[in-house]
């Protein structure tokens, strides 16, 4: 673990605490009253701020989980070198791709 | 005359591959774990080879694993780690072994340079000396890893060298941390540099084996997450 890779996972972390704060907030707020599917598809669909908020907080996630299991692979499974660096871009490429695929399902229109 | 007790000690044989050799000990009333290495190598196989110097706790040259815990042998009571009559003492964990109970400490020190733990110096010696506040920060911080004796043994605790061989390891980040608040050294941004690469302060888990197990009780852990501040507060000063 360089330096670099080191300050991203830090950032990352220090993004994602506050908007998993904020998803379970409003979370607990919004079911109050009860609540269905098609009342959080109202809210999400084509609103731009839920599309920043989750598209943010799952960007932040798969550098984050990337750093972290590239360190779990290297010293649990020797892993290293070319090998090491494109497990992580895997890694990194299918979290953003379920992810973002689940932050479009629910905020496109 | 009471009946003379003996204690089973089981001892590493051999190199990388080896096998662990039972001996029989006579029990003393005051007997170091290194007491009794040096009397199976006088009295039993004067074959054993093993690594000592001053029997005091100051040269950090006796370190072994003794019941797989990695310990100053010299100060070292037999009675604290006799389980049911039985030891077992092994070469220290982490580095290469050579013969028995001694291992290649190269890697170890090696570490210690690459980690730029060396002074670098601000004036030459025709300079006076300079006044160091002790009460000042920095040499506060630096106090706290001076101590250190070379022992390797929290080097032989950490599990980060176990699962990383490129990890310059608790003692020699402890060194880097102390040379950075040395108001000295002259040559702090080579130590961030140094403790940032590949096998840098940031692979640190935080696990703490080094403190727990540091012979002169001291807190390499600290220093690393000190150097961790360092670096972090320079990543964004450099990018300004």
């Amino acid at each position: 673990m360089t330096l670099k890779l080191y300050m991203a996972q830090r950032i990352t972390a220090l993004i994602m605490a506050p908007l998993v704060l904020m998803h379970i907030a409003v979370m607990i707020y919004a079911i109050q009253g009860g609540l269905s599917a098609a009342e959080i598809l109202g809210r999400t669909q084509g609103s731009i701020l839920w599309f920043l908020f989750y598209g943010t907080f799952v960007v932040a996630v798969s550098i984050h989980a990337a750093i972290g299991l590239r360190t779990v692979l290297s010293e649990w499974a020797g892993l290293c070198g070319t090998g090491l660096n494109a497990a992580a871009w895997t890694i990194l490429a299918l979290l953003l791709i379920l992810g973002m695929q689940a932050v479009y399902g629910v905020t496109a229109t | 005359m009471p009946k003379e007790q003996q204690m089973s000690v089981s001892v590493w044989r051999g190199g990388a591959a080896g096998a662990y050799q039972p001996f029989d000990v006579k029990m003393e009333d005051n007997q170091t774990v290194l007491d009794v290495v040096a009397w199976i190598q006088q009295y039993a196989d004067p074959t054993l080879s093993y690594r000592y110097a001053c029997r005091v706790g100051m040269c950090g040259s006796c370190a072994m694993m003794v019941n797989g815990v990695p310990r100053w042998t010299c100060r070292t009571h037999v009675k604290k780690v006799l389980k049911d009559g039985h030891m077992e003492i092994g070469p220290l964990r982490n580095l290469p072994v050579i013969k028995d109970l001694a291992t290649d400490m190269d890697p170890f020190f090696d570490k210690w340079v690459a980690a730029e733990g060396l002074h670098h110096p601000t004036q030459t010696r025709h300079d006076p000396i300079e006044a160091i506040d002790p009460d000042s920060a920095g040499r506060v911080e630096a106090n706290a890893g001076i101590e250190c004796i070379n022992c390797s043994v929290c080097y032989a605790a950490c599990d980060t060298v176990a699962g990383n061989p490129d990890y310059l390891g608790p003692a020699a980040l402890q060194r880097a941390w102390s040379v950075y608040n040395d108001s000295k050294d002259a040559n702090k941004q080579t130590i961030l540099d140094a403790v940032s690469g590949v096998g840098g302060c940031h692979n640190c888990h935080s696990q703490g084996s080094c403190a727990v197990h540091c012979p002169n009780e001291l807190n390499p852990m600290n220093a690393i997450a000190g150097l961790k501040r360092g670096t972090a507060r320079n990543f964004f000063k450099r990018r300004k």
